[in-house]
């Protein structure tokens, strides 16, 4: 289908990109992509994968939009506290690009679900904030073949890494299983600056976009962490992805999801 | 026209209607619907256009055959695709 004018004038700063041009532009309009948890990473990751005018657009949280999201998650304003946080963002999104598609999905995800809600999707961003839905994730993406981002922000650093599953190593050849309970705070234990979540969701937003278009490199085999306070990027070469793998080696100990118990917080839960 | 006589243009695009970048823009796309080696026509305003629009298809990797005045304040650049 040919673009409109009013299309071309909205998209006129990819297409004049060489490696995207009106054939990546076409490929954006025709991709989806999945993001799950609307807060400090799915918030900025929605605002520009809308913008880029990603053709479907999923998004999945079950919780509300609360007062302390709103220091770092970008898509909703202080009239949406108290509204269905996947309402909020979708309402931005619309407002944004009109072309796009959003699909909400107002849940939280368990095994239960998991398989199903990916499924429609080419790419899946995990902007989530805690390991049991990491794990399941990678686990779920990785017996769907489905490539993702995975991103984790506390305090002043986050990390990233992209997979492609029975590529590159995924997220558990790395992290082999949940860390021990109160071994590492949650963000709102920690604390999290909010500029530092735009980053690393940013960068998610952009690594889908690469992979929708084929532009560049993805970040596979490697994982990329931040450090705001010394405005440092490394980039850690990962061992390649080996047999040792309990999920995405050829013969995986995990064949079945796990719901791992969510550990408990001393704050109001499901707040993030 | 006579100029281009004895080049065959496969097709033509009109970019007066617009301005700086979606002048680019509609010219790259008419490019990328047509195959190695045809030949786009691009008719555009003199000024800012004829400034950068030639160059922009240059640095795309596409030939440019001509650019011929009308002189009537609008040019037509005759471009042979280059690549697909």
């Amino acid at each position: 289908m040919p673009f409109t004018n009013e299309q071309l004038e909205r998209y006129s700063r990819h297409i004049i990109l060489k490696e995207i041009g009106v054939k990546g532009q076409k490929k954006l309009m025709n991709g989806s992509v999945l993001i799950i948890g609307a807060g400090g990473l799915g918030a900025p990751a929605a605002l520009y994968l809308a913008a880029a005018g990603v053709g479907k657009i999923g998004i999945v949280d079950a919780d509300v939009v609360d007062l302390s999201n709103l220091q770092r998650q970008v898509i909703h304003t202080t009239a949406d506290v108290g509204r269905p946080k996947v309402e909020s963002a979708a309402e931005t999104m619309r407002a944004i690009n009109p072309d796009v598609e959003v699909v909400t999905y107002h849940e939280f995800i368990s095994s239960a679900n998991i398989m199903d809600i990916i499924k429609d999707y080419d790419f899946v961003l995990d902007g989530t904030d805690n390991f049991p839905a990491k794990f399941l994730i990678n686990d779920a993406c990785v017996m769907a073949d489905k490539p993702f981002s995975h991103a984790g922000i506390l305090r002043f650093k986050g990390q990233l890494m992209t997979v492609i599953p029975h590529q590159s190593p995924c997220y558990r050849c790395v992290f082999k299983t949940m860390p021990p309970k109160d071994a590492i705070p949650t963000c709102k234990q920690a604390g999290v600056i909010g500029a530092m979540a735009g980053v690393i969701g940013s960068l998610q937003a952009l690594e889908a976009v690469k992979f929708l278009t084929g532009a560049g490199e993805l970040l596979t085999g490697k994982l990329l962490t931040f450090d705001a306070l010394t405005m440092k990027f490394h980039t850690v070469k990962l061992p390649p992805r080996g047999d040792g793998c309990a999920v995405c080696s050829d013969h995986p100990e995990i064949t079945e999801l796990i719901d791992y118990e969510q550990p408990v917080c001393e704050f109001k839960p499901g707040k993030d | 026209m006579a100029e281009v006589s004895d080049i065959k243009v496969d097709e033509t695009v009109d970019i007066t209607d617009v301005v700086c970048p979606v002048t680019f823009v509609k010219t790259k796309v008419a490019l990328e619907e047509l195959d190695d080696g045809q030949i786009l026509s691009v008719h555009m305003n003199d000024g800012e256009p004829v400034q950068n629009v030639p160059r922009s298809v240059k640095e795309e990797g596409h030939q440019i055959l001509k650019l011929i005045d009308n002189e009537d304040g609008t040019y037509d650049l005759i471009v042979k695709k280059v690549g697909d």
